[in-house]
């Protein structure tokens, strides 16, 4: 599916891949988790009161409406963290974390 | 100046006791004022953790229990509101190495079976499987499938909503300033310059009930503390009954709940201390860290979530941790329902309908006597 | 004496500023921010490997920003600087923060809240869905990320950055399908008298709207929002509005940035126990402080956007004016042609800002008039009418009692994006002014922070 954020400058930079839902995606360095995500896909998390899809307000580290999981349960702010190589991230919670994990 | 508003009954303080006892005076037909400072249970009232726990209360305080817990059963439709009342369990769990609490467990165990406490006792794998959340330091745990827990920003307040509804007056931003008896009446004057007059009195001004014991010749040594909370970010809903370390340390003592939205409600660990005059209490942040490094001891998982938020509530604390309830032993008509210690909110429904029954009746199958104010007297 | 242990919290124009005042009178303040580099907001540093200009980004401001940049890389020696370290408690004269070595507290004599400010938004039903924005957030997307937040942007709202926005974006080659402003054109014509207090500054307004409208956007004065119409799944699709002469339209589009001007970000003052006053012109509650930016509670200072809104260069000047009042309160000789300089060049740039306020209004009839199946509180998705219902049937009639019985404000965000918004819904339902309603008490954690940061010790 196309994304939602659209790159308008600075695309020379050094390619990255990490993997959101077990899916590659293709970033750049430096670009956040957040843009990194959107610029693929559509959607950042799911609200837990089942109005559908979120992907972020504030971009400023405010709203906190941008949280997603790394594999191994660790979460992180998507539009204050930078997305690096090799990263693992899901946008659903991991079943392995709550509340099974001995 | 205008005159005074009579009722029959007179309550000091809008929180859970005086909300409930208000609402159950009601249903006997008794006309009552109840006088709030601020706005009906904001302080320990709607604050607290939100146990609805019988388990580890002292046997002689179960029958209290008891009868409040069945009114918690039907709160919603009593009240006409819902006060997310789960009635999902609680449980405590002891550490390997504090040994002895598992035998202190099951000794109670045995003990409240006579009171219809029912405790099961889960150790080993079979902890293990049922809560694999566990941390490796919990060694066993006791198991009360028919305690809760509910919310207590929505009880005050549903209690003190139905006592109106049912015709109570209820006053808020309305501080007592004064009481006194005179003739037949007791005269208590608001900060606001108003009156109010009854024959009979009822203190239930938690932590701030001091005041007006000494004000009618007895004594109280009540203290304040503020127990120590957070709130996690929503999860899946998973966990049912509500968990809490059994130790002497205070530290070591917390406890969480998960609410149906998903968030983990967390307490207890080191108290803040409180500033009852301004009506404060400020959570130190020594104290959350202190709480969360006890969380992950007890479900070592829990270090990924996040805290959104922290609060404390004022609550007042008699030294042999009961509360004062009953009546007066100096001044006829005046009754007391204050001091609980860090567990009056499961006791609130079933401490009003002991005061109503009591006030409305003259007696009580409920036995006071460990509650009696004159046990302060000779110390 | 030993040397006094100030710290500066925030890292924008008010907070360097403070800095600098402070290490030029021989201190060595303690500086920390929450982001990775300095700038704050505004003056927003791009990630390393980014190459746009100054001029690129900044525009008008390039040269403010590079001072500010340059001034603080300068700084950098003579001050303690902790970057990405999270102020979130304020107990017992410390600060308690969250930073790369974890939880630490440190004590101050003086603390000066630079704190800045987020986006002040109503709520427009469907704004919860993806792909709805605040206007800083645009702003940050195309400043600190060089994207567009779609590929189809209307701008909603009202205030400087609306048209700001707009037109670094236009500038920038996003597509942007409509400008949709809030309030009337006749609400400018009416501020002029204050807003020509800086006529530079008016100037660079005046001008952004003409790229604007020269790039082809179409700019829509008096609008009201009706819904953003969209998908569970999918996100935004169009925003529906009504234009000022009554007719409704449709405009397709997949993003939307929105906002109302800015908020102060108060919650250090609120734990430093500052008194706040409601301010009736913004119809929101601030922190008490005097001319130089003192508060109500000793040895704590405020400036810069945190304590009013008044942008950039004005917390450029606050910032220095409440480092000189720390000077002074802690016994340093201080030159009284700065202090007089600077407090009236402080009074001008509030007047700007009442100005400002004038020309953009709050548009708070649109909480009244929100549907009732309206997301208001996006953390918690508490709806208007929820809200209402908490109001008319359980008699709240304040906001903590009002958050307590309904949720509204309880979420991530501590009430940063609904607050002032839920305040307007409950003075309206309840018929009282808005003053009565109060303001949502801040707690800490000031953002989330994860249990697992309490590291037990032997770890
Ligand atoms: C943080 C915390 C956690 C707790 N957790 C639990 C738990 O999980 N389970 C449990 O069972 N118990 C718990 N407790 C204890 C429980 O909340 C209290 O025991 C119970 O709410 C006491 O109710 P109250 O009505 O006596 O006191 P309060 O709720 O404090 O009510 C007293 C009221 O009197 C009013 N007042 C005082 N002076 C005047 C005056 N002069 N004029 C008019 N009004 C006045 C006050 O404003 C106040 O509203 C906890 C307490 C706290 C603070
Ligand atoms: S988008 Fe608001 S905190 Fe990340």
């Amino acid at each position: 599916m196309s994304g939602r954020f659209v790159r308008l400058a600075e695309m020379d930079r050094k390619p990255l891949t990490f993997l959101v839902d077990g899916a590659p995606v293709d970033a750049l360095e430096g670009d956040t988790l957040m843009v990194a995500i959107l610029t693929s896909s559509r959607r950042l998390r799911d609200s837990e009161f089942g109005d559908g899809a979120r992907s972020g307000f504030c971009l400023m580290a405010a709203c906190q409406d941008c949280w997603v999981w790394t594999s191994d349960g660790d979460k992180l702010r998507a539009c204050s963290t930078f997305a690096r190589a090799g990263l693992e991230i899901s946008r659903r919670a991991p079943e392995a974390t709550w509340p099974n994990l001995p | 100046m205008t005159s005074p508003i009579r009722s029959d009954i007179l309550i000091i303080g809008g929180g859970i006791m005086g909300c409930a006892s208000a609402f159950f005076l009601r249903r006997r037909g008794i006309s009552v004022n109840l006088l709030e400072t601020d706005l009906v249970g904001r302080q320990a009232s709607g604050t607290n953790f939100g146990n609805v726990r019988r388990q580890g209360r002292p046997l002689y305080q179960l029958p209290l229990a008891n009868r409040s817990i069945a009114i918690w059963r039907q709160a919603q439709a009593l009240l006409g509101t819902d006060i997310e009342y789960l009635q999902r369990g609680h449980m405590r769990v002891s550490y390997r190495n504090r040994p002895e609490i598992a035998g202190d467990m099951e000794r109670y165990a045995a003990e409240a079976a006579q009171f219809d406490l029912d405790l099961e006792m889960i150790s080993g794998n079979a902890l293990r499987a049922r809560f694999p959340f566990l941390g490796p330091e919990v060694l066993a745990a006791s198991l009360s499938p028919d305690c809760g827990h509910a919310n207590p920003r929505l009880t005050g307040p549903a209690f003190a909503r139905a006592a109106e509804r049912a015709g109570a007056g209820v006053h808020e931003m309305c501080k007592a300033v004064s009481a006194a008896k005179v003739g037949d009446d007791f005269l208590v004057t608001t900060q606001d310059g108003r009156e109010f007059r009854a024959p009979i009195l009822l203190i239930t001004a938690g932590a701030w009930a001091k005041r007006f014991v000494e004000a009618f010749g007895e004594t109280a040594p009540l203290t304040s503390r503020g127990p120590n909370m957070c709130v996690t970010e929503p999860l899946p809903y998973a966990i049912g009954p509500s968990i809490g370390v059994a130790t002497p340390e205070t530290m070591e003592s917390v406890y969480f709940r998960q609410v149906e939205r998903g968030n983990l409600v967390i307490g207890g660990s080191i108290q803040n201390p409180t500033f009852p005059d301004e009506y404060r209490v400020y959570v130190k942040p020594e104290n959350s860290i202190g709480q969360w490094q006890q969380m992950q001891r007890l479900i070592p998982a829990i270090g990924k979530l996040n805290i959104l938020r922290t609060w404390s509530g004022i609550e007042s604390y008699l030294p042999d941790h009961q509360p004062v309830l009953g009546p007066s032993a100096a001044v006829s008509g005046l009754y007391y329902a204050f001091g609980f210690s860090g567990a009056g909110f499961q006791l609130g429904p079933g401490v009003g309908e002991t005061m109503a029954e009591l006030i409305g009746t003259g007696a009580t199958d409920i036995d006071l006597t460990a509650y009696r104010i004159d046990r302060f007297s000779s110390e | 004496m030993a040397e006094p242990s100030i710290i500066v919290v925030g890292a924008g124009p008010a907070g360097f500023r403070a800095a600098q005042t402070l290490a030029d009178a021989g201190l060595r303040p303690i500086v920390m921010d929450e982001a990775r580099r300095a700038g704050g907001q505004i003056y927003r540093r791009q990630p390393e490997g980014f190459t746009r200009s100054h001029q690129d980004l900044y525009g008008t401001e390039a040269n403010r920003a590079r001072s500010v940049h340059d001034g603080f890389d300068a700084l950098l020696p003579h001050i303690d600087y902790r970057s990405d370290t999270l102020v979130w408690h304020l107990s017992d004269g410390q600060a308690w923060t969250l930073g790369p070595d974890g939880h630490r507290s440190t004590p101050y004599d003086a603390l000066l809240l630079c704190t800045g400010a987020t986006d002040r938004v109503m709520p427009v039903k469907g704004w919860h869905h993806a792909g709805t924005y605040s206007l800083g957030a645009a702003q940050i997307a195309l400043k600190a990320q060089a994207c567009a937040i779609g590929s189809r942007v209307v701008f909603l709202g009202s205030g400087p950055l609306l048209y700001l926005v707009a037109a670094q974006y236009a500038k920038a080659g996003a597509n942007v399908a409509a400008v949709l402003d809030t309030s009337p054109f006749s609400a400018r014509i009416a501020a002029l008298p204050n807003l020509l207090c800086q006529p530079a500054v008016l100037w660079n307004g005046i001008a952004l709207t003409r790229d604007i409208k020269k790039a082809g956007i179409p700019v829509l004065y008096g609008v009201t929002p009706v819904e953003v119409v969209g998908n569970p799944e999918t996100g935004v699709g169009s925003l529906r509005f009504r234009a000022s002469d009554g007719t409704e339209q449709d405009i397709d589009c997949d993003a939307i940035g929105m906002g109302h001007h800015l908020r102060p970000e108060a919650q250090l003052a609120d734990l430093a126990r500052c008194d706040f006053a409601f301010e009736a012109l913004t119809r929101q509650w601030l922190p008490v402080q005097d001319s130089d930016g003192r508060s109500s509670v000793d040895g704590v200072y405020l400036a810069g956007d945190g304590a009013r809104i008044s942008g950039a260069r004005s917390a450029e000047v606050s910032g220095r004016l409440a480092a000189l009042a720390v000077l002074k309160d802690l016994g340093f000789p201080v030159d009284s042609a700065d202090l007089t300089h600077l407090r009236s060049a402080k009074a001008r740039y509030g007047r700007f800002a009442r100005g400002l306020a004038q020309a953009f209004p709050w548009p708070s009839e649109q909480a009244k008039a929100l549907p009732d199946e309206t997301i208001v509180c996006r953390c918690e998705a508490v709806t208007a009418g929820t809200l209402r219902e908490t109001v008319r049937e359980a008699g709240a009639r304040e906001a903590n009692r009002a958050k307590a019985l309904s949720r509204v404000g309880m979420g991530r965000c501590q009430g940063r994006y609904c607050g002032l918004a839920a305040a307007e819904i409950i003075a309206a339902e309840a018929g009282v002014p808005l003053e009565s309603v109060g303001r949502l008490r801040n707690a800490a954690p000031v953002k989330p922070i994860a249990i697992g940061t309490a590291r037990t010790s032997g770890e």
